[in-house]
């Protein structure tokens, strides 16, 4: 039985509680990185009761189909990353590394997709990029693409880390490099970072595009 | 006796040994030396500040040049000493051994914390190098976002690279004291050290975070004109105090509640009695923390913010005060009929005790509306926080590195030079900084260094009391130095001082525990016999 669980490392003195402190360390982190992204949703928040018509105008002009598309992207993968999980502790690795290298196929599918809409905002002078060409109506909607900017690369930043993560996971248990079910803990603090993207996104996703 | 294991000092000798150690008590050790090295910096930057406002032309510098020095004093003071100091040496140093631990949760995220501190200090470095800046340590908009012709965007980097090192410090710490504490530790017979340590390690987490975005947004602004503070691009100024305040006012927790559980491991031991009302006093360290969250607004009360605002973050302030005086009114029970040391750690206490009172007392002036308005940004507030902030978080810090540098290093210190230095840091700190508080209330601005004439006199005696205050600090350096090559060997509890750590050998073994102990009593549990070896 004690295969089943990750080596025990230096301060503890038993599996289950070195399991413990590593879940409440991740969930430590994931609270920082809310607060992080709080900040970012205040600024949102403010802005749009400064500026309410103008905001709304220009989150008309937002490409809705797109970031539906990836919305259903990111809640796939999270889905398969929670599958991968389950698997993990009943120790199968090969659905394990399959589910987490689909996930990360997915996550590299909203950058692409995230890529192309960048570039029609570019082409119609919405993206405010330094250099670029933009006519925008009002100094709010410059504002609401300035955060939108921010925002979206901010993410688009955290979801790359996670597809690397996830890749290496996926690598790592494909090679047997981490074995399971022991690196179970280890496969869950990767997917619960990948959820917090997840999450993120779908609370980014309403506040700029559908705030019409 | 049996035959102790070698001490974590002589685990081994070489550079790489220490470099890539993960035992928390090295990683102390390192964080003293380069904490220490950072509050040289930031104090050099002081004489310079002082210096230039012996006259009150202000001949020493240019405008620029005092711009530079008073900005670099503050960002490095309060990122690279006050709110590192404590935690990162003390509280790496003792956290594990008081609750019974052989480390930190996550040794290696330890290590890791301490070269993103290396980092982010390297960063202010270069900053220093290149020539500062000038936007003083609040970075306030517009003037850090489109004016300022200093490298505000290096500093912002330096800043946000030091706020890791805070957060994976205060994660490790909080996953600690959850899950390692020794069998039989149950809450409430965690010394209040650790208490304090807690609640210090929660604004850690979630507040840090915040100051980190609001650097990324004053970077974007600069490098691609964001315009999220900027009015003419539909953004408001305004935003930014409420975001940096809303970090930097649970910041000052952060450098004082680790303070407030020195203090209380110090009365305890000089009294040598039970710390008085205990659960209040772990209490309102977490009371502290909460209501921290909600009193930035005290910083923008001629901001322009709405007057409903400014009332309700006035009275917030003011309910800070609570816990705040249950920690003072608890120490001063347990020292009543205590039967005294006169030793250097109590010195200290005794002199933060003092610092601390006057710094709130005021800290509740500035609270008022009314007063704030008049003596918002002069020398009063200068004094105000410089009384919490140095004559509390430093008399405290000296005050741990004379109780705990026994156990640290093994060696006894002369006491009589101990006593000295408390004494000569009390008196230099009052000189320098209660004439600070008439200036302020005659009307002195902050941050001006050419000013009427009639000030100059307070300014002399603030600049004397400042010299004083610097060879004070210095002092340490001499006989703490001597003690570590020429003093006696300290025992393991030179002060017959309550807690775990004082039951391992000094200094400790690598491992701290031969064997992870059980706890079955209640704290402080006073008296205990003292092996005289001071
Ligand atoms: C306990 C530790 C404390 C620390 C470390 C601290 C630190 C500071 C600092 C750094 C400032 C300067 C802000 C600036 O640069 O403008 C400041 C100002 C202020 N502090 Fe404190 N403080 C503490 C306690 C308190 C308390 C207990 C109160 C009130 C109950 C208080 C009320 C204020 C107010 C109202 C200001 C704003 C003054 C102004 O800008 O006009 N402080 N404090
Ligand atoms: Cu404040």
């Amino acid at each position: 039985m004690t295969e089943d669980l990750p080596r025990l490392k230096e301060p503890y003195s038993t599996r289950g509680q070195q399991r413990e402190a590593d879940m409440l360390g991740v969930y430590l982190f994931l609270a920082s990185e809310i607060m992080l992204f709080g900040g970012l949703f205040a600024v949102i928040f403010v802005a749009h009761y400064l500026h309410p018509e103008e905001f709304i105008a220009a989150s008309k002009k937002m490409h809705v189909a797109i970031g539906a598309a990836n919305t259903m992207i990111l809640l796939t993968s999270s889905a398969l990353v929670a599958i991968a999980v389950k698997a993990a502790r009943a120790g199968q690795t090969r659905p394990v590394s399959l589910c987490l290298a689909l996930a990360a196929v997915l996550g590299a599918a909203f950058l692409g997709l995230k890529a192309y809409e960048y570039w029609s905002e570019y082409q119609e002078g919405l993206l405010p990029l330094p250099g670029a060409r933009t006519d925008f109506t009002s100094p709010g909607e410059h504002l609401f693409m300035n955060i939108y900017l921010i925002a979206t690369s901010l993410h688009a930043l955290h979801l790359t880390i996670g597809i690397v993560v996830l890749s290496l996971f996926a690598w790592l248990i494909h090679s047997r490099r981490v074995k399971l079910p022991a690196g179970a803990t280890a496969t869950e603090t990767a997917a619960t970072y990948w959820h917090l993207v997840d999450i993120i996104w779908i609370f980014l996703f309403p506040v700029l595009y559908l705030a019409r | 006796m049996t035959e102790n294991p070698p001490s974590y000092l002589d685990a081994g000798h070489t550079i790489r040994s220490w470099l890539l150690t993960t035992d928390h008590k090295r990683i102390a050790v390192l964080y003293l030396i380069s904490v220490t090295f950072f509050f040289l910096v930031g104090g050099a930057a002081a004489g310079l500040v002082r210096a230039d406002l012996l006259t009150p032309e202000g001949d020493l510098l240019t405008n620029e040049g005092y711009n530079r020095a008073f900005t670099l004093h503050g960002v490095i003071m309060v990122w690279f000493f006050l709110i590192p100091s404590i935690p990162n040496v003390f509280g790496n140093f003792l956290i594990p051994l008081m609750i019974g631990a052989r480390d930190l949760a996550f040794p290696r995220l330890n290590l890791l914390s301490w070269y993103i501190y290396m980092l982010g200090g390297l960063f202010t470095l270069i900053v220093l190098l290149v020539g500062g800046v000038d936007t003083g340590w609040t970075f306030y908009t517009p003037l850090s976002s489109m004016f300022s012709n200093g490298h505000v965007v290096l500093v912002a980097a330096a800043v946000f690279i030091v706020g890791f090192s805070s957060i994976l410090t205060g994660l490790n710490f909080i996953v600690t004291i959850h899950k390692l504490r020794a069998p039989g530790m149950g809450w409430g017979r965690m010394p209040l050290f650790v208490w304090s340590h807690y609640a210090t390690s929660i604004i850690l987490v979630l507040a840090t975070p915040v100051l980190s975005i609001t650097l990324v947004l004053i970077a974007a602004e600069r490098l691609f004109g964001l315009g999220i503070f900027d009015p003419s691009l539909g953004g408001d100024p305004l935003l930014f105090q409420h975001l940096f305040w809303f970090y930097s006012h649970p910041a000052v927790y952060i450098m004082v509640l680790p303070a407030l559980g020195v203090i209380s491991e110090l009365v305890a031991a000089a009294a040598r009695k039970p710390v008085f009302g205990y659960s209040f006093v772990a209490g309102s360290s977490i009371a502290i923390a909460i209501i921290g969250f909600f009193v930035w607004g005290h910083h923008m009360f001629v901001s322009g913010q709405s007057m409903y605002a400014s009332a309700v973050f006035s009275f917030l302030s003011l309910a800070v005060a609570v816990p705040s005086g249950i920690k003072v009114y608890n120490w001063t029970a347990t020292l009543y009929k205590g039967n005294i040391l006169l030793d250097p750690p109590f010195l200290f206490a005794m002199s933060f005790i003092g610092l601390f009172v006057v710094g709130g007392l005021t800290g509740l002036a500035l609270a008022m509306l009314s007063i704030d308005v008049h003596v918002h940004d002069t020398y009063f507030v200068v004094a105000h926080f410089h009384y919490i902030m140095v004559g509390g978080t430093i008399s405290a810090y000296f005050g741990a590195l004379h109780f705990w540098w026994p156990k640290m290093f093994g060696r006894m210190y002369p006491l009589t030079w101990g006593r000295i230095t408390a004494a000569t840091i009390f008196f230099g700190f009052n000189l320098t900084f209660f004439p600070q508080f008439i200036l302020g209330f005659l009307g002195m601005p902050r941050r001006y260094h050419v000013y009427a004439p009639e000030f100059q006199t307070l300014h002399v005696l603030s600049s004397a009391g400042s010299t004083l205050l610097g060879f004070a600090y210095l002092l340490p350096f001499v006989y703490l130095g001597y003690s570590l090559v020429a003093s006696k060997r300290a025992s393991a509890n030179p002060w017959g001082a309550t807690g775990l750590e004082w039951t391992v050998p000094s200094p400790p073994p690598k491992h701290n525990f031969v064997e992870i102990p059980t706890v079955t009593g209640r704290p402080y549990d006073y008296p205990v016999d003292k092996e005289d070896s001071r």
